[in-house]
């Protein structure tokens, strides 16, 4: 029998000089796994993927099946051992996979290999070949690069000869790779192995393990390449879903800084905010964190800058996981920011959703669709800190990272807001996420003489000079105002105390025009009490003058009576002598 | 190669007729085997009251996923009812028996 020479070969291993070279790969096409394999499955080989019940195998082998005959034009055979055709049919149809119709295209096979032990009494010595004309037959049927054998373990409780079997599998692993179909084969996981059968022993090159866990009450899929034969794989697992669209691996350590950047700007939708950083706003494609606790104005923010990109006639998408579309609506109206418009002629599309009705893997898949669907300018999230009650931080922080570097690569301005749990220290809780932000706005309480208020300062701004001032935030039926903050020797003071402030330099001003208005007036007085004085004076003098006056004419005037009365005197006497 | 054999049909009963068909895969020893198994066999117990049809999946593959034939050499009894299966060259004469359901009817 040859299956013990092959079983040697097997057992020593083969020559490592052609293990060292990489394998071509065949892309599956399921999301997110090609990612993290480097290309696909090796090419014209089989592939082992196993999980226990209900871990998606049957699913991820199939979705390989449909996108290569829909995305790769590689037609297709699925040999499944357990489901009728019909069922497979039924089962994923909901999935937009429509396999009726690739059947009667002629680009996809199924057989459903109904192994019965009570329909089989074993007489004698036997092999699989029926098995494998039937194989044969479906591939020359469609020209099918692709095969998926689900679950080929069945045999082993269909036929009681495990010697008979196992030296059947290796032959029939063997002729595939022969015939060069890129195979799937799934196995059901085993107590102390991989799978229940060792199967792995039989397919060497790929062996993906699939793993379905209840954490928290969440259901958790992941995804773990063990073994990839002469290439690097990543080793992590990888957390999958499997949602409208079929499986979705999410490589979240695979963040790529290779985005080409912009040097637009996108103005923030408030005046003096653009004016904090360097004028013009925003660079177009970068992201941007606003953090406070609750109530400090977060959700303003994120709206004026949608109000602002819907009136420019960008789209924006905007996830709610806090407040409903309609409440939203409604609270930014009351600042005087119109949303509605906008949501309604289609520019702003919302998306609400609890953070826990969906496990963190679902929201982000969700995310990426939209963001796909809509292809918006912008995208908002508000706010980002709702999903850890979901998902562990480390777990929201990749996810954070995989949706920016998403985003990020098609352009689009993510807008982030987070929730701040201690007053005290608003920075720490950020630290996860901060690192991936571009532009980080900091909005912080400022509690000061009884009362409280808002303060933000840019954080950081990549590549822009921005502003290091705290301004004070204002919200008013106008929308975000940003006033000057007074700085004063006791701190920063805002709201009454500032307007106090102002008040008392208001009154000192007041206070010294009305003064300088009284020395001014004083002067006046003192001027016209010094040219009344003057006057008088004036006067006095003319009036010496006038009494000069008269003394000179009285004195004339007395010359002439003497003279006269002399002369009448001469006149007289002369007159009686 | 696909060969029908039809021995013994003269004694045709619809309770008591046996139909049986052998799957194979080319001329191979096995099959070798398992026809002439089979025919000694129904010569033994079925005298005059079978037909054997030998079905070359080589030849007719699209019967294996028709028919859900896995192992080679399958035999196949379609009478009487109810269908049974059973597989290998059929060396193992009682076990052939019990699968085919005949040592009880002769006894």
């Amino acid at each position: 029998m040859t299956s013990t020479e092959e079983a040697l070969s097997l057992a020593n291993g083969l020559p490592a000089t052609t293990e060292t070279r990489e394998l071509p790969r065949c892309p599956t096409g399921v999301y997110g796994l090609d990612d993290i394999t480097g290309g696909g499955l090796p090419l014209g080989r089989p592939t082992l993927v196993c999980g226990g019940a209900g871990c998606g195998k049957t699913l991820l082998a199939l979705e390989f099946i449909v996108r290569g005959a829909t995305e790769y034009g590689e037609p297709g055979v699925f040999i499944s051992f357990e489901e009728l055709q019909s069922d497979l049919v039924d089962n994923v149809r909901s999935l937009g996979f429509d396999l009726g119709r690739l059947t009667a295209e002629g680009t996809l096979r199924i057989d459903h290999v109904r192994v019965e032990r009570s329909e089989i009494e074993e007489t004698g010595e036997y092999d699989l070949d029926g098995l494998f004309i039937r194989i044969g037959h479906a591939i020359d049927a469609v020209g099918a690069k692709r095969l998926v054998l689900d679950t080929v373990e069945s045999l082993f409780s269909g036929f009681s000869d495990e010697r008979v079997l196992r030296s059947e599998l290796r032959r029939l692993f063997q002729w595939l790779k022969e015939r060069g179909v890129t195979a799937v084969i799934t196995g059901e996981r085993g107590e102390g192995g991989l799978t229940r059968q060792g199967l792995q022993e039989y397919v060497s090159d790929c062996v993906i393990l699939l793993d379905h866990r209840i954490e928290q009450q969440r259901s958790t899929r992941r995804m773990r390449i063990v073994k990839y034969r002469g290439a690097l794989h990543g080793t992590n697992e990888y957390p999958f879903l499997i949602d409208r669209d079929g499986i979705r691996v999410i490589p979240v350590t695979s963040l790529r800084l290779d985005h080409k950047v912009s040097r637009e700007r996108v103005p923030s939708g408030i005046a003096h905010l653009d004016e904090m950083l360097g004028g013009g706003g925003y660079y177009r494609g970068s992201s941007v964190l606003v953090s406070g606790s609750a109530g400090s104005g977060k959700t303003s923010i994120a709206a004026h800058f949608l109000e602002a990109a819907c009136r420019r006639g960008e789209r924006c998408l905007l996830f709610l996981f806090e407040e409903s579309p309609d409440q939203m609506v409604r609270n930014m109206e009351s600042i005087g920011i119109g949303l509605r418009p906008h949501i309604e002629s289609g520019t702003l599309v919302v998306h609400a959703a609890r953070p826990t009705l969906t496990g963190l893997e679902a929201h982000l898949a969700v995310m990426q669709r939209m963001a796909r669907e809509v292809s918006p300018a912008a995208v908002v999230i508000d706010p980002i800190t709702n999903l850890t009650v979901v998902g562990t931080r480390l777990e929201t922080n990749l996810m954070v990272t995989r949706l920016i570097d998403t985003l990020k690569s098609s352009g689009i301005t993510t807008f982030f807001t987070s929730l701040t749990g201690s007053p005290d220290a608003p920075e720490a809780t950020d630290i996860g996420i901060s690192s991936l932000m571009d532009t980080w706005l900091l909005l912080r309480d400022i509690e000061l003489g009884g009362e409280r208020n808002r303060g933000m300062y840019v954080l950081k701004s990549r590549g822009m000079a921005h502003s290091n001032q705290i301004r004070e935030f204002v919200l008013s039926d106008r929308g975000v105002q940003l006033a000057p903050v007074y700085l004063g020797p006791e701190g920063v003071l805002t709201g009454s105390m500032r307007l106090a402030q102002e008040a008392r330099e208001q009154a000192a001003a007041a206070a010294r025009r009305w003064e300088e208005e009284r020395s001014r007036r004083e002067l006046a007085r003192k001027r016209a009490a010094i040219e009344a004085q003057l006057a008088v004076l004036r006067a006095e003098l003319e009036s010496h003058d006038e009494d000069l006056r008269k003394l000179d004419d009285q004195s004339t005037a007395e010359d002439v009576d003497a003279e006269d009365r002399r002369t009448r005197m001469a006149r007289s006497r002369k007159q009686r002598s | 190669m696909s060969h029908k054999n039809s021995e013994s049909e003269s004694t045709r009963d619809a309770r008591e007729f046996w139909d049986l068909r052998l799957y194979i895969a080319g001329e191979t020893p096995k099959s070798n085997a398992a026809l002439a198994n089979l025919r000694g066999l129904c010569e033994t117990h079925l005298s005059g009251k079978y037909r054997i049809e030998v079905i070359d999946l080589r030849q007719n593959p699209e019967l294996a996923m028709a028919d859900q034939i896995i192992a080679i050499p399958t035999l196949v009894r379609k009478l009487p009812m109810p269908i049974r299966k059973i597989i290998g060259d059929l060396s193992n004469t009682d076990r052939a028996l019990v699968g085919l359901q005949i040592e009880r009817r002769i006894h």
